[in-house]
């Protein structure tokens, strides 16, 4: 490569690495940057690099941002503005017209992939042809989870290894070559003498290998996390990259010996001098330019409404005394709920914040022979939270039985609950209903059994890690989540903590459904122990001590909120004082009725279901297609994500963001010095910056970035998705999560004085990073003046909004019930 | 009159409703998810009416003479439908997969892209299933047989923008073909067996089938070995196994009704329905059994080895239509129908539900997991086991076997004719063919020896025409013609026998014509419209930006391999009727050359029009995806 052309080979392996795509296996899936590799740029600059070497497409087609423009989705003064911000007065009627008229262009070649390509110029060899299947077969096997009904024979402590000790006792191999061979069997042959055979430039190795390991992203990418993080295979397997490369040099020499007898050598002499270099300089190009310029008036477009919504503040209207409280999660999925339960309670009160509740463990069902996170991604718990007296037991499906692979045991089954299988699919095509195929968010705890929330005896570790938390450790975490939503006085008798989870059936991609801030899990769990801290009298005790005086007849009360069947349950309802439960019982039905109508709402996107019904009736469909094997899309997830808000919940109740946004309540009176504001910038931007890119990418390259349409994926191993028997992973968003999703990047909104945000978003580099380098967009409202402030290359300047009024809306419901289209902000009135 | 009126319904229905289909514009999904419902309900409800129907008066075997679609006194091509218990199961559960896989279809699709496509690809399929179920002679099957064949082609490419289920689907088009030779070397050997194109209700004449069996033995081998062979490649049996998997690229929904249980289950369907004709071959039982179980025995590990959800239920599928075989060899008919119903049932449901394995394994692991044993002993049986692990992960060298005993041959012989160019093709053509037709012309002065070998002779140099023409690189049209022209030497080769009226080489080279000049005239536009972008080395996608021309290519390409929608089909058929009892090489010649030419037809289509767009301005999948 350009600018390490002397570095050695482990570097080389370590950016590679860090190229590729960063998926964990399915049951670990966290939506994150697809991009992140290219991070420390600019945005659109990143955008450029990523294209040119790696191939990505990385805007919307050139058709569809003018259709958006004729469509008046793109607003032709925001346009101006934008082309005369990046490009001056002077030429705006030159880049207008290139904007609207220039004619479509193919993106350039990418520069991965030249050099191997060369193989079939030289040698009329297809090496892909040879080794992907071998190469992918090993691998799979070797990573398997549990699909191979024949496990992996050998030892699992490095796929080399193991692929050695096969090839050695085997009478069957996979690598004929004697050459090939005796190289592998040689435990000291090195990775650089393979590519000496191959290549035979050392110039060039390592731009060799980006090629190789580009033409299958999805293994390498598998393997790379793999190495760096064991723990998310539950059957434990060691591998490195650096073994994958390894084997599949020695595949190619294997089939190129294989093919061509000695009739072969390296490719150094193949390699033109004019090879276009991996990560040279990009050069000026007219084609990006038009592109950034209609992506950032097509974001514009949408954030100059959301600006002006947030500057028309309604807040006098809300301020009573709080009919309960309750705490969601930040995520956009909470965004309609919690506008329902506002709407059919005006007194109850709405808070969001991330959904692990500021309490980071570890969580171990009963009978669990595993732990399993339930906190951000990024954060390493040191609690862990045992399940006991679970009465869930898991049902079994004998359709997924090894024994009808069997011979005896097919034909035994096939004969007999063969004709069970047809009975079953007429049921679940006609009649849906709870399988044990199917995943429930309610099924992630039992709510009768037992947490063990507090600790004992905090010397015993279980694993390394302590059981339950300290009193001293509750009051922190309660504290800073009270603080963190600018909850401290007139609290309502009872305070909801709402987490939630997903259910779908057919749906290997599970785990992104339900709270990403639980590590794709259900966040029942935090919910329940959240809401025991908060009613543990000691703890209350300490809150007293620290100036948060919450009544003795306020309680906390758990719940989760099923995203996809629009259903909640709570936990711990028998602890309620008398005087809660008819309070409960009341609020229960509100949040029944919001249910109904958030499940209508959301109805509008399904297509097939007649969103114009009664809301009960609709809900009632709603509940069906979770169930439905046939229902791809079983909630729309994050799909159409664009904000995430951060400030005083007053201060947007006005407004209809249409579920696309993500809200975090923060009060700046309690956190003057912007500390809990650090807190939430620090997660909300890499969490929702993360997920917003990942629809961002999935949409705009759905093929290369996306998995494309999950209607052919076949399941392997149990860790990722591939398309037939032999094909790649695919990483990414299947078109199924992303078809209504325009691409825009996430604007986050803070209500703060600009000087306090700055200086926060500059504490810590890396979050520093997402804001400075534009991969989200950052906007602040001044708490007194109502004036926004537009966060641009290091420094903040005020935004006057085109919009300027935004439209009140009578009836929500039947606008909702009409079209399947996103919707422009208005005021509820 | 009813068993009439009801039989042709359980064709004509699927024929109606895929012609409608045609016509409803894209972007209607509703209107094509009522159409194929409604059509397929109304099946369900026909079939099942009806074979309550015909058990209460007596289960017997219906034989209707539908169409005659040519006669010409000693030779007719005859429609010809049959109901027995067989077809009866076949249509039923035929009948009842569709109809749940169309519903559930309606919701899995919604918004794909190519709804439409998918639709009508599966009541074509649909209405091909019916009619092989339905026929009652060996032509009419062979006429849902090819509608089968293609059907599949078009359900494994239907994600046509992407290299692995395109490069796949003609793959699985290939070896389907291949099992074609056998069919029709059946059909030809049995014509001559009986001297008349024989119904399968005949067969039922025991003693009629005894005596024509003593007296040529030989020949009724030879024709089990032959349907033999069909069955194995419809069925995924050895050797062709490794095609059931790879055919697992479209949506899940149509690989679980295509090779999960319906199209797989064909090969059992097609020696049960020839059974009476083999059962006193000892031999043939033998040979039957002796297939199904290497198979089971060599898909068991398989199955057990792989890794992905959908292979594994291929070979499981696989090892137990084995097991039918040899129920079938054994004479356990009711045995096999009900293996037959319980194991399409099963793995239909099994790869519906293939998504959930992974929620639900990763549960199952999460509350069950043992860690498994490792052997660290160093012992022969260890070594076994390791070999037979790498062997059951190679899939036993199936798939390369194939590769390397048929088609790579078959290419370097092709090969061996690079000299020919689209230029200079009619320069060496013309000049043989009209030395042919003079011989013909004057077939009196040609010493009968040398007579004896000239059909023989022809027939080489069509085959070897069609042989290049598989294997050619850079030239599309070239490709092409030398498809029309391996057309022309056989109509040649077969005239040096006795008996032949120019009237049936006129039926069966206007096809050859008509459909070869549209197939030229087409690629000619393209090629003057995509110059740097027309040759046979790499996939183009061109359907992108020319889905037009793609639909008439494929028309025309469907036209000219003899596909039962042109003169040409009927052709066929009547020319191996010309093929005396004894000429087995000229009979094989044809049969092959009949069979690459719509390899190497699909093989142009597949090329030009499909993969992954070769042009660079929208998204385009990686080759390895």
């Amino acid at each position: 490569m350009a600018h390490r052309v002397s570095s050695g080979m482990d570097h080389v392996i370590h950016e590679l690495a860090h190229y590729l795509p960063a998926q964990s296996p399915l049951k670990d899936f966290v939506h994150h940057n697809t991009l992140h590799a290219f991070q420390r740029l600019p945005f659109h600059e990143a955008l450029h690099e990523a294209a040119e070497n790696f191939g990505f497409k990385v805007y919307w087609n050139l058709e569809k941002y003018r259709a958006q423009f004729h469509e008046k989705k793109i607003n032709a003064e925001i346009l101006r503005r934008v082309i005369i911000a990046h490009k001056g007065a002077d030429d705006l009627a030159h880049w207008t017209n290139r904007l609207l008229h220039q004619p479509l262009s193919d993106y350039a070649e990418p520069r991965v992939g030249q050099i191997r390509k060369l193989w079939r110029k030289a040698y009329n060899l297809n090496l892909d042809k040879e080794v992907h299947q071998t190469l992918f077969r090993l691998v799979s096997s070797y990573l398997d989870q549990g699909i191979a009904i024949w496990k992996f024979p050998a030892k699992t402590n490095g796929l080399l290894a193991a692929v050695r000790e096969l090839e050695k006792n085997s009478y069957c191999t996979f690598i004929k070559s004697e050459r090939a061979r005796k190289l592998l069997l040689n435990t000291h042959t090195q990775l650089e003498d393979l590519l000496q055979l191959l290549v035979g430039n050392d110039k060039y190795h390592g731009q060799y290998l980006f090629d190789q390991q580009f033409a299958h992203p999805g293994w390498s990418g598998m393997v790379a996390v793999l190495e760096q993080n064991e723990s998310s295979l539950l059957d434990k397997r060691k591998i490195c990259l650096k073994d994958l490369i390894f084997l599949e040099c020695l595949l190619e020499i294997d089939a190129l010996d294989r093919r061509r007898g000695d009739q072969w050598g390296a490719l150094a002499d193949w390699i033109p001098t004019d090879l276009p270099l991996l990560f040279e300089k990009s050069r000026y190009s007219e084609f990006f330019e038009v592109h950034k310029l209609w992506q950032e008036a097509l974001e514009w477009t949408y954030y100059d409404q959301v600006i002006r919504g947030l500057q028309l503040s309604h807040e006098a209207d809300f301020k009573k005394t709080a009919a309960f409280q309750a705490m969601f999660c930040i995520d956009d999925r909470c965004c309609s709920i919690r506008r329902y339960v506002e709407r059919f309670e005006p007194e109850a009160q709405t808070f969001g914040t991330a959904g692990f509740f500021n309490l980071p463990f570890y969580f171990r069902p009963e009978h669990g022979k595993f732990m399993t996170k339930v906190c951000p991604a990024p954060v390493t718990p040191r609690h862990l939270i045992k399940e006991t007296e679970s009465k869930i037991r898991h049902e079994k499906d004998a359709h997924f039985s090894k024994h009808t692979k069997g011979i005896f045991g097919g034909w035994a089954i096939s004969q007999t609950m063969g004709f069970w299988s047809a009975l079953k699919m007429v049921k679940s095509i006609f009649f849906p209903s709870e399988t044990p195929a199917m995943v429930s968010s309610f099924k992630h705890m039992d709510p009768k059994g037992k947490l063990s929330v507090a600790c004992n005896n905090p010397k015993k570790l279980h694993q390394g890690l302590q059981v339950g938390f300290t009193l001293e450790e509750m009051a922190d975490a309660i504290e800073g989540l009270l603080k963190s939503i600018g909850l401290v006085k007139d609290f309502a008798p009872l305070i909801y903590i709402i987490g939630h989870g997903a259910s779908s059936v057919n749906n290997t991609h599970y785990a992104g459904y339900d709270c990403g801030a639980c590590s794709g899990r259900s966040g029942s769990v935090n919910a329940r122990v959240a809401a025991s801290i908060g009613n543990n009298p000691e703890v209350r005790k300490m809150l007293t001590e620290r100036g948060i005086i919450i009544p003795e007849t306020t309680q906390f009360v758990g719940g989760l909120h099923d995203t996809t069947k629009d259903e909640m349950e709570f936990y711990d309802e028998e602890l309620l004082l008398k005087v809660n439960i008819l309070l409960h019982e009341r609020n229960r039905q509100t949040f029944d009725t919001a249910l109904d109508y958030n499940a209508k709402e959301r109805s509008r996107r399904f297509h097939t279901v007649d969103s114009s019904q009664d809301a009960r009736k609709v809900h009632e469909k709603v509940k069906k297609r979770a169930m439905s094997l046939f229902v791809t899309r079983p909630e729309w997830n994050h799909a159409t994500n664009a904000l995430c808000v951060i400030g005083k919940r007053e201060n947007n109740r006005h407004l209809f963001l249409d579920k696309r946004a993500f809200l975090n309540s923060y009060d700046h009176r309690i956190d003057p010095e912007g500390s809990y504001l650090f807190g939430i910038l620090k997660a909300v931007a890499p969490v929702c910056g993360g997920i917003n890119l990942e629809y961002y990418f999935s949409k705009v390259d759905n093929d290369r970035l996306g998995a494309g349409s999950k209607l052919p994926h076949n399941v392997m191993g149990l860790i990722g998705v591939a398309n037939g028997m032999d094909g790649d992973l695919r990483t990414g968003l299947p078109l199924q999560m992303v078809n209504i999703h325009d691409p825009l990047r996430i604007l986050i909104t803070v209500e703060h004085y600009p000087d306090v945000v700055l200086k926060t978003i500059k504490i810590h580099e890396q979050t520093y990073e997402w804001f400075f380098n534009d991969w989200v967009k950052l906007v602040c409202i001044h708490p007194d003046s109502k004036k926004a402030f537009v966060y641009k290359e290091g420094a903040f300047a005020e935004y006057h909004p085109v919009t300027q009024t935004i439209e009140a809306i009578h009836n929500l419901d039947a606008l909702l019930a009409s079209t399947a289209e996103n919707l422009p902000v208005y005021q509820i009135s | 009159m009813e068993d009439q009126i009801m039989i042709s319904f359980f064709v004509l229905l699927p024929l109606v409703a895929f012609l409608l289909s045609l016509l409803i514009p894209e972007g209607h999904e509703t209107s094509f998810s009522r159409l194929a419902f409604t059509s397929v309900s109304l099946q369900l409800l026909g079939v099942t009416g009806y074979i309550l129907y015909w058990v209460s008066s007596g289960m017997h075997p219906v034989n209707i003479r539908e169409l005659e679609i040519y006669n010409n006194g000693n030779y007719q091509f005859l429609l010809d439908f049959y109901f027995d218990t067989l077809t009866g199961v076949y249509l039923w559960v035929g009948a009842f997969i569709t109809f749940l896989i169309t519903r559930y279809s309606r919701f899995y699709m919604h918004l794909e892209e190519g709804y439409k496509r998918y639709f009508n690809t599966l009541l074509f399929f649909y209405l091909a299933y019916n009619v092989t179920v339905v026929a009652g002679n060996f032509e009419t099957l062979f006429i849902g047989w090819e509608m089968l064949g293609i059907a599949s082609f078009l359900l494994i490419a239907f994600y046509r923008d992407r290299y692995l289920p395109v490069r796949n689907a003609v793959k699985v088009f290939s070896i389907y073909r291949i099992g074609d030779i056998g069919i029709i070397l059946a059909m030809w050997a049995s014509h001559h067996l009986w001297h008349e194109n024989i119904t399968f209700i005949k067969l039922l004449d025991g003693d009629l089938v005894s005596e024509q069996m003593s007296a040529h033995g030989g020949i009724g081998l030879f024709i089990a070995v032959c349907l033999g062979i069909a069955a194995a490649a419809k069925s995924a049996q050895f050797p062709f196994s490794s095609w059931l998997p790879r055919a697992m690229e479209g949506p899940t929904p149509s690989s679980a009704i295509f090779y999960g249980s319906l199209s797989v289950h064909f090969g059992v369907f097609l020696l049960l329905r020839t059974f009476p004709f083999w059962e006193h071959h000892l031999m043939a039982r033998i040979l039957i059994a002796g297939l199904g179980l290497l198979t089971a025995l060599l898909a068991y590990p398989i199955a057990r080895v792989q890794t992905t959800i959908k292979t594994q239920i291929a070979y499981a599928s696989i090892a137990q239509i084995g097991i039918m075989f040899i129920e079938i060899a054994l004479g356990l008919q009711t045995l096999v129908l009900i293996h037959f119903a319980g194991n399409a049932f099963l793995r239909t449901y099994q790869l519906l539900v293939s998504p959930s394995v992974v929620a639900y394994m990763i549960r199952d692991q999460f509350y069950h997991f043992k860690p498994k044993p490792i052997r660290l002993e160093d012992s022969i049986s260890k070594r076994l086991a390791y070999s037979l692990y790498i062997l059951s992960l190679k899939e036993w060298n199936l798939d390369t076997m194939l590769n390397v005993l048929v088609f790579k041959p078959i290419k370097r012989l092709g090969r061996k004719l690079d000299f020919l160019t689209p230029k200079n093709l009619l320069q060496y053509f013309l000049p043989f063919y009209l030395l042919g037709l003079v011989l013909y012309f004057n077939q009196g002065v040609i010493p009968e020896i040398i007579q004896y070998y000239i059909p023989g002779l022809f027939g080489f140099l069509g085959l070897m025409m069609v042989f290049k023409a598989f294997s050619e690189r850079n030239h599309p049209r070239l490709a092409l013609m030398l498809v029309m022209a391996n057309h022309f030497w056989i109509a040649l080769a077969v005239s040096f026998n006795e008996t032949f009226d120019y009237n049936q080489t006129l039926i069966y080279l206007s096809g050859v014509v008509l459909a070869g000049g549209t197939g030229y005239w087409i690629l000619n536009r393209l090629r003057k419209k995509e110059k740097d972008y027309f040759d046979l080395n790499q996939y183009y996608g061109h359907v992108y930006e020319h889905p037009r021309l793609a639909l008439i290519f494929l028309l025309a390409a469907l036209g000219l391999m003899g596909f039962p929608i042109s003169p040409t089909f009927i052709g066929v058929d009547l020319l191996f009727s010309h093929i005396d009892e004894n000429q087995y090489v000229l009979a094989a010649f044809n049969a092959i050359s009949f069979i690459f030419g719509g390899i190497a037809l699909i093989r142009i289509y597949a090329r030009l029009f499909l993969g992954p767009h070769i042009k660079n301005y929208h998204t385009t999948a990686l080759k390895s995806s």
